[in-house]
């Protein structure tokens, strides 16, 4: 299944760093999806954008995880040469990962 | 009721609303808000991080401008209502110039008739001459400021709530600013309102929960959100902007005004918590370090979702200044091919392009390449695995020292009409200075906010 039936996601961005939050719908979903997206499987998914490191960190609270992703935005929003500068895009590209059924 | 009164009462409840979530944002819903959404407070930020510099420049052209260049259309529309109904303003709509907005903001008033105003304008962010003379490095590249020298276009430091609760204190009416931290906008009605002490870092945690849910108003009741078949919200042409309603303790439950568009619920609300957040643990802000982690979400009527738990540290003895300079130019170019072999003609197109460039000998520092409709988002690695649309349209955009070679990126792209592949259609080209932003951080003594009043 698609990661996009289980979570939903949002990208904000400072500088030439991404932020992608995945938040799951139904909180006995998020060890799950601990397990199956991690920072290096995020880092590869997008390997074409993210340039930097990807760090995970964890919101139990919410059952939800925020990736950050440094090096993202094609050297700050402000100067980037993409289409998309600001990476708002980014989440939809997330949420295409496919993921094994809970 | 009179300054002394006005403290000994204390707020026990406060609603207050998101007018703006940036400086082009829709005019209608801040006028449903202070029509029909009982607010105490308004607020409207408006200053993206490079805003500031583009006013700056206005400003320079202009000494009175250097203003947002909505604050007439949004104070006009909602000026008579917020003070029929008792609605306080408080926004960074001043720019690089909040006493000309302030100024401004006097001027209609007293054209809709309105009298007895008190309008502030908090100063103090603008630390370019501090910036200047110090020897700063900057956070992301660790270039010294001191080389970027003639560059340099403004610096401004995100100042904390004190300038605006101490401008509330006064009797302010409306509260403008230039730079700072967009929560404080939203923290300091309430601290004012609470009477919170300045070291009470919990509840100013929460308080900045309250401003980060608020601060991009239509993003907490449905926009940036809807997904259609997974993330449904009605009524998106009539988004309503959202409403906190806030207790004594920080407490707050997010709502709209009942017959707006949109929709307030626990994923509206967690996308925002999470929106421009790096470590969750330490969310930097002039007057605390929040922490996100033990925040709870719960939906408690339809529209209506408490947001509670946002705790706090003791703020950094540092204030972070946003630096903006000049960075040479983009220049950029499109062209659209459709129907059987438009990929290959794009590419080819494309191929083109790159070696006209070479040619007419235009130097980049930088060079970028897209398919719209493949690559252009998420890159060619994912963009590739389908299979091929329908049409596709190239884009070249390159950086250059000046702003001659920026044109001829996209005049290379217009060649392509008679010089390039079949069925070439719909060039644009476009070119612009580029206003880049870096930060550095500033020893907190270094920056003296303070207020000036302008009656209306």
């Amino acid at each position: 299944m698609k990661l996009r039936q289980l979570a939903h996601s949002r990208t904000g961005d400072k500088g030439n760093t991404l932020n992608v939050s995945v938040i799951c719908y139904d909180a006995r979903h998020y060890d799950h999806l601990l397990a199956h997206i991690t920072p290096e499987r995020v880092k590869a998914h997008l390997s074409d954008v993210v340039k930097g490191d990807v760090t995970r960190f964890e919101l139990p609270g919410i059952a939800a995880m925020n990736f950050v992703l440094g090096r993202a935005l094609g050297g700050g929003v402000t100067r980037s040469l993409a289409l998309d500068a600001h990476g708002k895009s980014l989440s939809s590209a997330l949420m295409d990962l496919e993921i094994p059924e809970p | 009721m009179t300054a002394e009164l006005n403290v000994a009462t204390r707020a026990t409840r406060v609603r207050i609303g998101a007018g703006a979530g940036y400086s082009g944002d829709r005019i209608e819903p801040a006028v449903e808000l202070v029509e029909h959404g009982a607010l105490d407070y308004l607020v409207f930020e408006c200053l993206a991080e490079r805003t500031i510099a583009l006013a700056q420049q206005v400003r320079r052209r202009d000494p009175e401008l250097g203003y947002d260049p909505l604050l007439e259309a949004r104070m006009r529309a909602v000026l008579p209502a917020a003070v029929r109904n008792g609605v306080k303003i408080v926004s960074n709509m001043g720019a690089a110039n909040p006493l000309a907005a302030a100024r401004k903001t006097a001027s209609i008033a007293h054209e809709l008739g309105l009298s007895g105003l008190k309008i502030a304008a908090v100063s103090g962010d603008d630390v370019l001459d501090v910036v200047r003379q110090g020897a700063y490095v900057f956070e992301e590249s660790g270039d010294s400021v001191a080389t970027y020298d003639r560059r340099l276009v403004s610096a401004n430091a995100y100042l904390g709530a004190e300038p605006i609760v101490d401008a509330l204190k006064a009797g302010a009416d409306i509260v403008l600013t230039g730079r700072a931290a967009d929560p404080s906008l939203f923290t300091a009605p309430l601290i004012h309102a609470f009477g919170w002490p300045m070291d009470d870092w919990n509840t100013l945690g929460q308080a900045t929960v309250v401003g980060h849910l608020l601060e991009c108003a239509g993003q907490i009741t449905g926009g940036y959100f809807a997904d259609p078949g997974f993330k449904d919200v009605p009524m998106l042409a009539r988004l309503g902007f959202p409403i906190g309603e806030v207790d004594a303790d920080g407490n707050v439950t997010i709502t709209k005004v009942a017959h707006a568009g949109g929709r307030v619920t626990e994923a509206t609300c967690k996308e925002q918590l999470l929106y421009e957040i790096h470590d969750p643990r330490r969310y930097l802000q002039p007057d605390v370090v929040a922490d996100f982690t033990q925040v709870c979400v719960v939906e408690q009527a339809p529209d209506r979702v408490r947001v509670s738990g946002g705790r706090g540290t003791s703020r950094t003895e540092t204030l972070k200044v946003t630096v903006a300079y000049v960075d040479g130019f983009i220049g950029e170019g499109q062209i659209s091919y459709g129907g059987p072999g438009a990929v290959a003609r794009a590419k080819l197109a494309l191929e083109i392009v790159r070696e006209r460039l070479e040619i007419t000998g235009v130097v980049t520092s930088e060079l970028r390449f897209d398919l719209i409709g493949i690559d252009s988002l998420h890159g060619a690695t994912l963009g590739e695995r389908n299979a091929e649309p329908y049409e596709v349209r190239l884009r070249v955009a390159g950086r250059t020292d000046s702003m001659d070679e920026a044109v001829r990126i996209g005049n290379e792209v217009e060649t392509l009409y008679t010089n390039g592949p079949a069925g070439g259609g719909g060039v644009t080209k476009t070119t612009r200075e580029v206003i880049a932003v870096q930060s550095v951080l500033l020893p907190r003594e270094l920056v003296r906010p303070s207020f000036e009043m302008v009656e209306a």
